[in-house]
């Protein structure tokens, strides 16, 4: 566009027609986002396609060997460890973000149809958590899982228990709960929004028309908040694949991830190409998963019908 | 009304913490009536049409429908369907699934409910639209899906919430001659929410005109237009001229008064009329009064010269001053005969006609508190 409107100036001046198309929407729209465009485009497209290109070559110690190669992307795929951690790390991802999604909805639609004059309120209680750092949050998870952490000694005197429960700390089930509560405020927020935009005289008009509160629920709030259920899904599961802090931290032997494979291949194992190629599958394969989740979640709610 | 009572409405209020916005309102709907609640917005047509829906609680009274006591009924166990005024069409759903939404909990067969389907889009005009999408329709359009989706669920009552104040006003008159050639059609009972007058009028077989939560007067279009009871709904119904009239002599059921320049009229005598303090408000409403050309003579005639005029294509609207009446008074003349070219200023006779005025009671006192 530019380069078109240099063009017309340069051989017959028409400046009225070039100062049109600088002071038009499109033009101002471009200018709007151009700092936020090459941010990204230096700081997330460029570094992707360096990740990209490493993939494809080898690492003899120091020297990088730029001929073309898929032999990292065959140990990748086939590495029976790497296998296992893929499939880890996508069931941990999948069964966090479900779960995150379950108990963030009741959540978003209480603040959305019963918040009252206290909606923003409680919004902002949401969001406390998040102030202080990721890391506290996780340790503290430690805190309270722990051999004699919190949840054991109060179900010891509770009389709930006799000893401690070991099953709680250093295997993906503190991954999950740890990451579930991590995520949870990033999942209400996109649900609470799409929940607002709903009319309510379409539940009205819902009840009128014979459904009960619970019907009316399934086949109106549920189907018209979707966009805001799979956003929330995306948001929490595209990140937690390659979680690296949480499972480093609570997740022990079990609760290895991808990421700690691909941290050991940049770190000790200097072998960069073979952990880029590792980051691009997980790349792939988060996004197949997430289209199957998308669409699974769109069939399964038109069925509702 | 000899029919069955189809709505009755028991002594219904509605508080809003100390606001009311239902004031004992009793009222009996009989079975295939076109019944209109009219009242300016705020005087609780609305919050009543939400309670015979079951959308609204109220705090006092009982609403039976068909005779059955209703108020503790959830909105899915009334024999009623609603047509809301933002039309509530669900978005995720073409026109055909919009319409068949209230018919799954039937658990007909899919030929039954696709010939329902079908045949409520008939009634409604829009046969073939069944897969549009919400987002493709006009206006008028989705107001036929709300109307189709309503009357598919064969409702005992059909209550329609100022239903056709989107449209635009060629398609709101033509939606109005539909309206009601529907009701006569399918006979259901039909209460109608709306701020028009000439809605109300056109459309219902009685109407109720309602101001601060409150039933001021419930009668047929014609009735409610030519005897309203207070100068509210004398008002509201359209124009009306009032005078103050000393009352000369009361007779059986009937009331002389002295109405300034216009003489001695003798008026119905309303029910529970008393006027206290020997004045009473008298109106008459501008089209019964009648311009005079050159050689026209009438029996009640008054000189005046015309203060204002405002055409209006079909009819012109003219404020005539005469002397010795502390308001001009407003007339309508139809523009066949030149009442559009009379000059501001010009010395005019009109004609009346004394049986032409009504006695108006005054309002009771409005506490919403």
């Amino acid at each position: 566009m530019t380069a078109a409107a240099l063009g017309a100036a340069a051989d017959t001046p028409p400046p009225a027609r070039q100062g049109r198309w600088v002071r038009s929407e499109e033009a101002r729209g471009l200018a709007m986002i151009s700092p936020t465009f090459l941010y990204a485009l230096a700081l997330l497209l460029l570094p992707v396609l360096t990740v990209l290109a490493y993939s494809f070559w080898t690492q003899d110690y120091l020297d990088i060997d730029r001929t073309f190669t898929l032999e990292n992307y065959r140990q990748a795929l086939t590495e029976p460890i790497y296998r296992d951690l893929f499939v880890r790390s996508l069931w941990i991802s999948l069964v966090v973000s479900v779960a995150t999604v379950v108990f963030s909805y009741p959540i978003a639609w209480f603040i959305s149809f019963h918040g009252g004059v206290h909606r923003n309120l409680w919004l902002f209680l949401v969001t406390v958590p998040c102030w202080t750092s990721y890391l506290l949050r996780v340790m503290s998870w430690k805190v309270i899982l722990g051999y004699g952490g919190v949840l054991n000694t109060g179900l010891i005197s509770l009389g709930l228990i006799d000893e401690p429960v070991t099953s709680l700390l250093y295997n993906s089930n503190a991954v999950v709960i740890t990451l579930v509560h991590s995520w949870a405020a990033f999942a209400i927020l996109p649900i609470y929004v799409s929940l607002q935009k709903i009319d309510r005289t379409l539940i009205e008009a819902a009840r009128d028309l014979g459904d009960s509160r619970m019907r009316a629920f399934f086949r109106v709030t549920l189907p018209l908040s979707l966009p805001g259920v799979v956003s929330a899904f995306l948001i929490v599961m595209i990140p937690t694949v390659g979680d690296y802090v949480t499972p480093r931290l609570v997740g022990g032997k079990d609760g290895v991830m991808i990421a700690t494979a691909i941290q050991t291949q940049f770190g000790k194992g200097a072998n960069w190409p073979l952990g880029a190629a590792l980051s691009v599958t997980t790349m792939v394969l988060v996004s197949l998963a997430a289209a199957v989740v998308v669409f699974a979640l769109k069939f399964a709610v038109r069925r509702i019908r | 009304m000899p029919e069955r009572p189809m709505i009755e409405i028991e002594n219904v209020s509605k508080f809003y913490g100390i606001y009311k916005a239902l004031d004992d309102v009793s009222l009996s709907i009989a079975e295939g009536e076109f019944f209109s609640l009219l009242g300016p917005s705020g005087c609780g047509k609305t919050t009543l049409l939400r309670s015979i829906a079951g959308f609204e609680t109220p705090t006092h009274g009982e609403i039976y429908i068909d005779g059955a006591p209703s108020l503790a009924l959830p909105p899915n166990r009334r024999p009623t369907n609603m047509v809301f005024q933002s039309y509530a069409i669900f978005p995720h759903l073409d026109v055909a699934e919009n319409v068949a939404y209230g018919l799954k909990r039937l658990k007909l067969t899919p030929q039954e409910e696709k010939k329902r389907v079908g045949d409520a889009l008939d009634q409604v005009r829009l046969s073939g639209l069944g897969q549009r999408k919400a987002h493709e329709l006009s206006g008028g359009q989705r107001q036929r899906v709300a109307l189709a989706r309503a009357l598919v669920m064969r409702p005992k009552v059909l209550l329609l919430d100022e239903p056709l104040s989107a449209l635009d006003k060629k398609l709101r008159e033509e939606m109005q001659v539909e309206l009601r050639t529907l009701q006569k059609a399918v006979g259901i009972t039909f209460i109608l929410v709306t701020h028009d007058q000439y809605e109300a009028l056109a459309l219902s077989d009685r109407i109720a005109v309602m101001f601060g939560g409150r039933i001021a007067q419930v009668a047929t279009p014609k009735e409610i237009y030519q005897h309203p009871r207070t100068r509210k709904v004398a008002d509201f119904l359209g124009g009306m001229n009032f005078l103050k009239a000393r009352v000369l002599g009361e007779q059986a059921g009937a009331v002389s008064v002295d109405a300034a320049r216009f003489g001695a009229v003798s008026l119905a005598k309303p029910h529970g009329f008393s006027a206290s303090d020997g004045h009473v408000t008298v109106g008459i409403r501008p089209e019964r009064l009648r311009l005079l050309w050159d050689d026209d003579r009438a029996p009640h005639e008054l000189a005046g010269r015309i203060e204002n005029r405002a055409y209006f294509g079909e009819v012109t609207h003219l404020t005539v001053g005469i002397d010795g009446l502390e308001e001009p008074l407003s007339m309508v003349e139809t523009n066949n005969y030149g009442a559009d070219d009379l000059p501001i200023g010009a010395e005019i006779r009109l004609a009346f006609d004394p049986d032409a005025f009504v006695l108006l009671a005054e309002d009771p006192p409005v506490s919403r508190v």
